[in-house]
């Protein structure tokens, strides 16, 4: 068998291959729920109405889908350029160190300053924490997929180091955890009295940035060239090892600003439960989105749906929230699957 | 204690060999589907997988061996859904593993609910105990340390012997290594790299699935969310240290060990009162890093790593 590549592919051929990737991501969901005891439908009516009920429900996913915008840009910046950044996760809580160690009173800032400057901090802090994997791959040849996973383990142990010692809270009564942020540190909400924070309005701003990055710049040019045909682009006279240490600096600090986001704007002190794998369902919501910077957001919004309802579906109907995961890994895998088989058809030969 | 009589004592190096069980498993498993030319990023959700169903299985009634025998058909199960989307399919092996791994880990955790939907801590079962094999358990340190071992640390060292043996020594292995180096040469002897690349990847899964059961058959007795705990992240280290041989792989396998059986006894001693235990625990996963930098200089990579064969294709 062989793959062969369709020349122009036809409107069908490049629509119904996702959509029944979609579909059969439900499928294999409404199974699973019927083994574990629930009724298939009304599971995705719980889900549904457990994302998007109410207002409370609607918050509750765009808050959810905040952090998931940036590591989703994260990766999807990254993986362009064939820059393979699983670290995202290390990197968000970067991110979220730096903004606690400087926003509980090391910088004594009126809000205006303090929150660009605390952005700025918990994006260097994440581009830093890339580059070490970055310059190990572009000098040394170290595959950065196992040194950013790595990167993972040895971060979070860091993070659990400091909550238990020197950013323990005094007040805490023994449990690991930071102290709050000053009120000047924290990021105020876009409407008085709704739990919507203005992260979410900078990850979207982060989104059409990104985008203008890619379409409008050098910079976006080189990316993609370099993920497409590293070769072709050293042979082009692009800088390759630059791009890489460039997109490397990017992403980094994407999945910084999430950490941020989540600490100034959301939860306001440090845990060692910030980010329930934010940075690995990163990974799902770049490749859903075809690695588009505006399509991270509404994957971001689709996957963060499917989390938020999950949850509430699973105290209603008992059915396992780990079902959202589920659902999450099976369409990451068949959607590449399916838009390989739009541009391509296997052949027996 | 002196870090020279914890060096000295066969506690310490039966300890190490019995860490470096799971590790020598999941390494072979990741080796092979290495040398075959796919990179199998799937290892951390098999070993969860492997870990999760060996151990349901002998709770609901099977003998141990039965166990191992669930774990392994779970582990090639999931090997050939990546063998599909990775060979014959050519999809990014980095994404298709990633998706594994998410996809291995929360099958297991739901499914690990639903079965026990109300317990508040995991149920026991009766584990691997020790075998004395009869004289050679007598010898001084090397005794202890060796050959008073659970059966399925035999079975490690037995399969890396095995292993070893096949891609050496076996047309099978000539044809698995050439299909990583040169697979347009085994095309053109006409044979097929899809299968042989989708056999070496469904195998090299069944381990890795061992390896993550002998956490739950014979280390505990018992299975845990976090069990595995980034060890097929090391694994993957591991088979670049080893250069991508199985020797060498197992006594990177048996080093790496020993450096976690002496952390866990350092951190009792007056070094460790003074330095928080998270250096300690990431002490592993910093070797892990140092080992792929040392190793990073020499070119061993089989040359058609991470390439997809199509047919007809140059």
């Amino acid at each position: 068998m062989r793959l062969e590549p369709i020349a122009a592919p036809s409107w069908q051929r490049r629509l119904i291959p996702p959509a029944a990737a979609i579909l059969a991501t439900f499928v294999i969901a409404a199974l699973l729920a019927q083994i574990a005891g629930g009724n298939p439908f009304s599971i995705f009516g719980l889900i549904l109405s457990g994302a998007l009920g109410s207002k409370f429900a609607i918050l509750e996913t765009l808050n959810r889908a905040t952090p998931l915008i940036f590591t989703g840009l994260a990766v999807a910046v990254a993986f362009r350029a064939k820059l393979w950044n699983i670290g995202a996760e290390a990197q968000l809580y970067a991110g979220a160190v730096v903004t606690v160690v400087l926003g509980t009173g090391a910088l004594a800032l009126p809000a205006p300053l303090l929150l660009p400057l605390l952005a700025l901090a918990a994006m260097v802090a994440g581009a830093g924490l890339l580059l070490g994997p970055a310059l190990l791959k572009t000098r040394l040849g170290v595959d950065e997929v196992v040194t950013t996973l790595l990167f993972n383990f040895i971060f979070l142990l860091f993070v659990s180091y400091l909550l238990e010692g020197p950013l323990k809270d005094p007040m805490g009564m023994g449990w690991p955890k930071s102290p709050r942020l000053n009120p000047e540190a924290r990021l105020p909400r876009v409407v008085d009295g709704l739990r919507l924070h203005w992260g979410f309005a900078l990850a979207l701003i982060s989104a059409v940035a990104i985008w203008l990055i890619n379409t409008r710049t050098t910079l976006g040019y080189e990316m993609r060239a370099v993920g497409q045909n590293a070769e072709a682009a050293q042979f082009a006279g692009i800088p390759v090892t630059k791009v890489i240490l460039k997109t490397a600096l990017l992403s980094g600090g994407l999945a910084g600003l999430a950490g941020y986001s989540e600490v100034a704007g959301l939860k306001g002190a440090l845990t060692l439960d910030l980010s329930p794998g934010f940075g690995y369902t990163g990974i799902v919501v770049a490749m859903l989105a075809l690695l588009h910077p505006i399509g991270v957001v509404f994957a971001a919004l689709f996957v963060a749906a499917i989390f938020v309802g999950a949850d509430s579906m699973s105290r209603a109907a008992g059915v396992p929230s780990y079902l959202a995961d589920i659902m999450l890994a099976s369409a990451l895998l068949l959607m590449v699957l399916a838009i390989l088989l739009s541009k391509f058809r296997l052949r027996r030969d | 204690m002196d870090i020279l009589d914890i060096l000295l004592s066969a506690s310490f190096w039966a300890a190490a060999i019995r860490i470096a069980s799971p590790l020598i498993f999941a390494t072979l498993g990741e080796l092979i589907c290495e040398r075959a030319g796919v990179l199998n990023l799937g290892i951390e959700g098999i070993m969860v997988a492997g870990a999760f169903s060996g151990w349901i299985a002998v709770w609901a009634g099977l003998p141990l061996w039965g166990g191992v025998a669930v774990a392994m058909l779970t582990g090639m199960a999931f090997g050939l859904l990546h063998a599909t989307l990775s060979v014959p399919f050519g999809l990014s092996q980095h994404v298709v593993g990633i998706g594994l791994t998410l996809l291995a880990t929360s099958l297991t955790f739901y499914t690990y609910r639903v079965v026990l939907p109300e317990v508040s801590s995991p149920p026991k079962i009766e584990a691997f105990q020790p075998y004395e094999i009869p004289l050679l358990a007598d010898l001084p340190l090397i005794g202890p340390a060796l050959f008073s071992q659970t059966p399925l640390t035999y079975a490690a060292f037995l399969l890396a012997a095995i292993c070893a043996y096949t891609l050496y020594r076996t047309p099978v292995g000539l044809a698995v290594r050439a299909a990583g180096e040169n697979p347009s040469a085994v095309a053109a002897q006409g044979l097929s790299v899809t299968a042989i690349r989708m056999g070496a990847v469904i195998t090299g899964s069944g381990f890795m699935a061992v390896g993550g059961a002998f956490l739950t058959l014979s280390a505990f007795d018992s299975f845990f969310f976090d069990m595995v705990n980034g060890r097929g992240w090391i694994c993957i280290a591991l088979v670049v240290f080893g250069a991508w041989r199985p020797g060498k792989a197992v006594l990177g396998a048996i080093l790496f060990a020993a450096f976690d059986a002496l952390q866990i006894r350092l951190q009792q001693t007056a070094i460790g009162a003074l330095v928080p235990y998270q250096l300690f625990l990431m002490l592993p996963y910093i070797l892990s890093i140092l080992a792929l930098v040392v190793m990073s200089r020499r070119a061993e990579v089989p040359a058609a790593l991470m390439v997809p064969f199509n047919k007809g294709e140059r």
